[in-house]
């Protein structure tokens, strides 16, 4: 336990202490947050309504998707692994705590959004607490879960950029964090439901902020938990420890099965 | 020094259809500095990572310690330390973090006097990539010796430090050896090996062509010892003398240089020709064919040697 608290201590501290990691874990979303606030909420006063789910949901899914699997790739491709196996570090502490680390981070982010929106900007206060933050750890499982698998996929660097920008980018322009999922085209708004933005969103705005669903918030909850979930378990299974020892339990592929939840919620209604 | 700490029996490693290490035995005696040896692709790295439980064998057997390194990784984790080559932490690291971080896992208390030992005292709040190469090593080594491992593996331990960090490194050795820890010394360094190491191995080509103490090693080489020679009145240079066991002559300054099959006849010889000349001995030299002049002899016939 006094090994697992160290390592968490350090993962937590590395977060604030490496540029890159407090770029992405703070500097970014809170950036664009408050350029958003100050920009788009003058540009068209109607976006002040979903302010909170938006950044939320964005400052959630840029943080992990970008900050998490490259640390993860760069650390197996520098040998770290190697030593942290010869010294007894678990493979689930490797994995689990920089998700963990990275939850911690979220929450001091989400929350400085929150508050601020609402002081500064004077943004709607979700009118259930539990909801929204029921949603917020739902989301942060499942971003944090796919990321994680994804650093553990990845066999280098640039196909960690790859593989986050292909959920990044489609989650930014379908996953209704620019335009809600009733607003898209029949097809789309469906095809949109494969994203975990998309259910964040929905679950955001029926669980926590009082507005209409699109589809099922529940459904959207535990299809995040349980894409997270998966997302992770798969990650365990599938880690290897050494990027010039290729041996591994199963075909990154495998990590394809984390889909499953998702593709699942194209069928909510 | 009359246990077995290491054996390895017919250990094969592979990877596809290349055969990186072909069936190789040895032991390695508790307490003793065993040194491997070989040139890039011989196998060291693939039978050193296979020691430290990194991969999977292919054939054969191994243990450490009477632990299986495959199978008991647990148990064998606060058996053995090991220094990597490179790399292998985290750039943001201090000093201070990583000792208590490995020492945290190894569940011991941090050993924050090998950091002074080893030199980091002014750094333990450096962050691990503002280091330099040598008191990167200097870490590495504090962290794999700090929960005192029964069995320390050292790859290219001197690389890259400079002459009074070797001298450090090697006396640190020596004490951990003296305390009863076996090491594992993989080098290119062959001066480090003949003068570190109670045995040495040499691999080629996935085989184990040689084993045995740095003397014994060069003892069976086909070497010549050489024999530098100088006198007051440079009798030896224009003599035209044949000395017994002589297979080569030639002259470097102001010495003649003769190499020996056999250096007992060769010097008296020698040492007589001088003094019937009535000549002086200012300086005589005898250098014996090094581990090195072994290694090279070795690799370039393919071990056939």
């Amino acid at each position: 336990m006094n090994a697992f608290i160290n390592h968490f201590n350090f993962q937590f501290r590395v977060g604030i202490r490496d540029k890159q990691a407090f770029m992405l874990n703070y500097l970014f979303p809170l950036g664009f947050f408050f350029m958003m606030a100050f920009i788009m909420v003058d540009i068209n006063p109607d976006f002040l309504e979903t302010l909170i789910p938006v950044m939320v949901t964005f400052a959630i899914i840029a943080s992990t998707l970008l900050g998490i699997p490259d640390p993860l790739v760069k650390a197996r491709e520098d040998g770290i692994y190697r030593t942290y196996k010869i010294n007894g570090v678990p493979a689930l502490s490797i994995l689990i705590i920089p998700a963990l680390t990275a939850m911690l981070h979220l929450l001091i982010v989400c929350t400085i959004i929150t508050v601020t929106s609402i002081s500064l900007f004077d943004a709607p206060v979700p009118v259930d607490w539990f909801g929204f933050v029921f949603t917020f750890m739902a989301i942060a499982a499942a971003s944090t879960g796919i990321s994680v698998l994804v650093g553990v996929i990845s066999p280098s660097t640039r196909m960690t950029v790859l593989w986050s920008q292909v959920i990044f980018l489609p989650s930014m322009l379908l996953g209704g964090l620019m335009i809600p999922n009733s607003l898209l085209p029949e097809a789309a708004g469906k095809i949109a439901q494969v994203l975990p933005s998309t259910h964040a969103m929905n679950a955001f705005n029926a669980l926590g902020m009082g507005s209409s669903a699109d589809f099922n918030p529940w459904g959207s909850v535990v299809i995040l938990v349980l894409g997270g979930l998966l997302a992770f378990g798969l990650a365990v299974y599938l880690f290897s420890w050494d990027s010039r020892n290729a041996e591994r339990r199963g075909s990154p592929l495998l990590g394809l099965l984390a889909l499953l939840p998702f593709l699942v919620g194209i069928f909510l209604s | 020094m009359t246990e077995s700490i290491i054996q390895v029996k017919d250990f094969r490693k592979t990877y596809g259809d290349f055969v990186a290490v072909d069936g190789i035995s040895f032991d390695v005696k508790e307490g003793e500095i065993f040194g491997l040896l070989g040139p890039n692709g011989a196998g060291k790295t693939s039978t050193l990572e296979s020691l430290e439980g990194l991969r999977d064998l292919n054939g054969g057997s191994m243990r450490v310690a009477g632990i299986d390194p495959t199978k008991e990784q647990p148990k064998l984790r606060n058996l053995i330390g090991v220094q990597l080559q490179s790399g292998g932490l985290p750039e943001t690291f201090t000093p201070d973090e990583a000792m208590k971080f490995f020492c945290a896992y190894h569940d011991v208390a941090p050993r924050f006097d090998l950091l002074d030992r080893m030199g980091l005292e002014g750094k333990r709040k450096t962050q691990y990539h503002e280091l330099s190469t040598g008191l990167q090593r200097r870490l590495a080594l504090a962290l794999a010796v700090a929960h005192q491992p029964k069995v320390l593996f050292l790859d290219e331990p001197t690389a890259g430090l400079d002459v009074p960090s070797r001298v450090e490194l090697h006396e640190m050795m020596r004490e951990l050896q003296a305390a009863g820890t076996t090491i594992i010394l993989a080098t290119h360094d062959m001066a480090e090996a003949e003068e570190m190491s109670d045995r040495v191995a040499i691999m080629l080509s996935g085989k184990l062509v040689t084993i045995g103490t740095p003397m014994e090693i060069t003892a069976k080489g086909a070497g010549l010892t050489k024999v530098s020679v100088r006198t007051k009145n440079s009798s030896l240079s224009n003599s035209g003398a044949n000395f017994p066991a002589v297979n080569q002559h030639t002259q470097k300054e102001d010495y003649d240089v003769y190499f020996s099959t056999d250096i007992g006849p060769t010097v008296s010889a020698i040492i007589a020709h001088v003094e019937a000349q009535n000549d002086t001995l200012i300086d005589l030299r005898v250098e014996r064919p090094s581990l090195e002049d072994r290694f090279l002899e070795i690799a370039t016939s393919g071990g056939t040697k």
